[in-house]
């Protein structure tokens, strides 16, 4: 069936996009009943409660936001670094660094307590705030993604495409360095607390964007029947494989300090080898299926070969990244506050003990219309613009030969 | 916002003020004039903004604080007009929280709420600036410009914060409080605003504990102030360097 | 708030637009116009006219005075708006479509959100509060003849 589906507008008229476009507005509109059910009763329809503050939705938010600002270093490869297998790749990269960040940030806005004030958080900055700063980052990447985007489909502007193409590279990295700092800078919280967070989220975000993008160009070359040239494959497949054995480093080195620190051992065996889902999904989510896994399978002798070894190791990272971000989010969360060191602690308001969290179905729709959104919006850009790679094999064989 | 401004024209001070002290002194005589004497007497006037001059503490003497009391935290609900419930999504502004040592089993029970920090995280990661610190150290929520984020109950060392999760209705028309916004105590500022204590204080002394002693940690003068320079008192979480205007004697 | 203030502003208009349309509000209050209670005491702090433009801008900046730097003066509260406007009927500003502040506002069209956060009714009598209450009680005898010798 897939094949039938074409995305480009020389295909003509197809049923394939209207189905697409019909999948995708099925789930937003999921979404939106979500979001007013929420405004109207409150979060108390939420498995979010005053311990848990940031659940479901925050996951697939944050998820999509670093993954968002991942995707454009293909972008970056290309322009900034001058590799032509990748500038052909730019536009697509730049398209679904801003459908990425568009959902990340829909997510987000549907979850706060006063979405109606939305007009607030624009209006009224505290610069102390990390957050307050990533908002301008935000909005930041919009404008400089959208500007490198025309610089690269106008002829005349092409010459530009290069300063705002490293523009957009040097934004990017700042806005990771502000997401992860969302984290990081929270200094009170065992999870957290970490100057770590920032070059962390910078290379789970390369490792998650190569992944989206490969996902995306599988998906497109599939439906336009264009056989994936294996050279594309081997160097691709080797940078994902980089992305994710760093992103591994990283988090052992996180967990290293902390079981240095004697004040950090109760919360590195809650998460590592505790009872509950986030040992599991730490272990079995983002270690084994996001991490292990798919660096067997990019360095299994077939890989080169085969497109669809890839497509699925690239899956299987956005799989991970998922169960990072929800022990990273949740996990960081059910861990108590020890108000008290070397005293054990009980109160009404659930002190000392793992907070719980069960999400509803509300927030799963929330979350998943972040991938809606971002699903949606590349849909559309792609069947009315051209964002299909168009590889000029010569210069890259070339390429490859220098080095 | 932190620094105090003077409003802005005094004429109109005056005429503010001349009308505040007819319309105080006839309400006074017509209502409760033993009451409003002390109110007049002793608080500021009500078109006066807070100074820095002051800083509102508190100071817990756990060896008083009596195991399974909660007088404190009933006082808090019916005064900040909370429900009392105390689910995963109910607010709690204070609570009574037990502890016990690991290694000597000494026990205490203490009651927790908003530290009321010089260097409140809160503040620091509230992207609209509606989380904020009173020129007099009260920290509070604006929440005409709060979004909901939670991203200071997210930074809150004390887990001070509560967000309402549901639409509220019949709030005490002196404490605004609803869906959406995230809230914590505000040392009852409504009432220290006309020099009461905290309801928590009040109702910790009427149980005759009187474990609780609040006031201004500038005036030396103050019971709390003299208080925390006679006796050895410690922060919760005192390695963050929040200097808290909560402090704790006996743990 | 930059988009509610613009909303009453808006409402401000309409309002304006109302005034001029028909010189008496409550005289021509037989077509859809709201019948607006009248409050408590002979006149409210400033005249009606003015009050009708421009209330959310007095309430607005009592507010920030009020939350950020303990101003409690009575004069612009809504608290005071509150105990002066509440009904008769339903002791509340907001609880019917009759009642001050939601006549209006539902006439005009302007969405408020006031009522999320602050009480539509005046503070309750409780006998265990004194200083509140007297605080309270000092409400309803304040608006309006003192208020207005102060003012000249």
């Amino acid at each position: 069936m897939a094949n039938n589906v074409c995305l480009g507008r020389e295909c003509g008229k197809n049923t394939g996009f209207w189905m697409l476009l019909a999948l995708g507005g099925l789930v937003m509109l999921g979404t939106l009943s979500a979001f007013f059910y929420l405004e109207h009763h409150g979060h108390i329809m939420t498995g979010m409660n005053n311990q848990i503050v940031w659940g479901l939705p925050h996951v697939f938010a944050v998820f999509l936001i670093v993954a968002a600002s991942g995707v454009l270093n293909v972008a970056s490869i290309g322009s900034v670094f001058g590799k032509k297998l990748y500038k052909a790749r730019a536009p697509l990269s730049g398209l679904l660094a801003l459908a990425m960040l568009a959902g990340g940030l829909a997510v987000l806005v549907l979850d706060l307590g006063r979405p109606d004030r939305l007009i607030v958080a624009m209006t009224h900055y505290n610069f102390k705030s990390i957050f307050a700063w990533n908002m301008i980052f935000y909005n930041g990447f919009f404008a400089i993604v959208g500007l490198y985007l025309i610089t690269l489909m106008d002829h005349k502007l092409k010459p530009w495409s290069k300063p705002v193409g490293l523009l957009a590279f040097l934004w990017r990295l700042a806005l990771t360095t502000a997401t992860g700092s969302i984290f990081g800078f929270l200094v009170a919280r065992a999870g957290y607390n970490s100057a770590l967070y920032a070059p962390m989220f910078i290379i789970y975000s390369f490792a998650y964007g190569l992944a989206a993008f490969l996902v995306v160009q599988s998906v497109m070359y599939k439906w336009n029947n264009i056989a994936m040239d294996e050279r594309i494959v081997a160097r691709m497949k080797n940078l994902l494989a980089v992305f994710v054995a760093a992103g591994l480093y990283f988090t052992v080195v996180l967990h290293l300090t902390n079981m240095y620190f004697a004040k950090q051992w109760e919360f590195e065996r809650f998460l590592l080898a505790g009872d509950n889902i986030y040992t599991t999904l730490f272990w079995l989510g983002q270690v084994f299926i996001g991490g292990i896994v798919p660096l067997l399978m990019l360095f299994s002798p077939n890989a080169a070969k085969s497109p669809a070894i890839v497509f699925l190791a690239a899956l299987l990272v956005l799989v991970g990244g998922h169960a990072q971000m929800y022990v990273t989010i949740v996990g960081g969360q059910a861990f108590p506050l020890d108000l008290f060191p070397g005293y054990a602690q009980t109160s009404s308001f659930f002190d000392g003990e793992v907070h719980s969290y069960s999400p509803s179905i509300w927030e799963l729709m929330l979350g998943l219309g972040g991938i809606a959104t971002a699903f949606l919006i590349t849909t559309v850009a792609v069947r009315v613009l051209k964002f299909l790679p168009q590889d000029d094999f010569k210069e890259i064989e070339l390429e490859a030969k220098e080095g | 916002m932190n620094e105090p401004k003077r409003p802005e024209s005094n004429l109109e001070n005056g005429e503010r003020r001349s009308f505040l002290v007819a319309s105080a002194a006839l309400a006074g005589s017509a209502v409760a004039p033993g009451v409003m004497l002390y109110g007049i007497a002793q608080a500021k006037p009500a078109e006066e903004a807070v100074t820095n001059k002051v800083r509102w503490g508190m100071l817990v003497d756990t060896n008083k604080c009596a195991t399974g009391c909660t007088d404190c935290v009933t006082a808090c609900n019916t005064e900040n007009g909370l429900s009392g419930k105390t689910g995963p999504q109910d607010s709690q502004w204070i609570r009574k929280v037990d502890i016990k040592n690991l290694q000597t089993g000494a026990q205490h029970t203490l009651p927790m709420m908003c530290q009321h920090c010089e260097h409140p995280p809160c503040v620091d990661v509230c992207p609209t600036g509606a989380s904020f610190k009173r020129a007099d150290g009260i920290v509070l929520v604006d929440r005409h410009i709060c979004i909901g984020c939670r991203y200071c109950m997210m930074a809150c060392p004390y887990k001070a914060r509560s967000f309402v999760h549901e639409p509220l209705t019949d709030q005490n028309p002196e404490v605004p409080r609803g869906k959406g916004c995230v809230e914590s105590c505000t040392f009852c500022v409504q009432r220290v605003d006309r020099d009461q204590s905290p309801a928590c204080v009040e109702a910790c002394d009427k149980a005759g504990h009187k474990a609780m002693v609040f006031g201004d940690l500038n005036n030396p003068e103050s019971d709390v102030a003299k208080a925390v320079k006679a006796y050895a008192t410690t922060e919760v979480r005192g390695d963050l360097r929040l200097n808290t205007g909560v402090r704790y004697q006996g743990i | 708030m930059a988009r509610l203030s613009s909303w009453l502003r808006l409402a401000a208009l309409i309002g304006a637009a109302a005034v001029l349309a028909a010189p008496s509000f409550q005289a021509a209050a037989g077509a859809d116009k709201p019948k607006l209670e009248h409050g408590k005491g002979d006149k409210c702090v400033e005249d009606t006219d003015f009050m009708r433009r421009n209330h959310m801008e007095l309430l607005k900046h009592h507010r920030d005075e009020t939350v950020h730097q303990g101003i409690r003066t009575t004069k612009y509260s809504l608290k005071q708006c509150v105990a002066c406007h509440a009904s008769e009927k339903t002791g509340s500003v907001a609880a019917t479509k009759e009642d001050f502040c939601a006549a209006c506002h539902s006439y005009a069209g302007v969405k408020l959100d006031c009522w999320d956060c602050h009480a539509t009714k005046p503070m309750a009598k409780q006998p265990g509060q004194a200083d509140a209450q007297a605080e309270v009680k000092a409400s309803p005898l304040m608006p309006n003849p003192q208020n207005g010798g102060a003012k000249q």
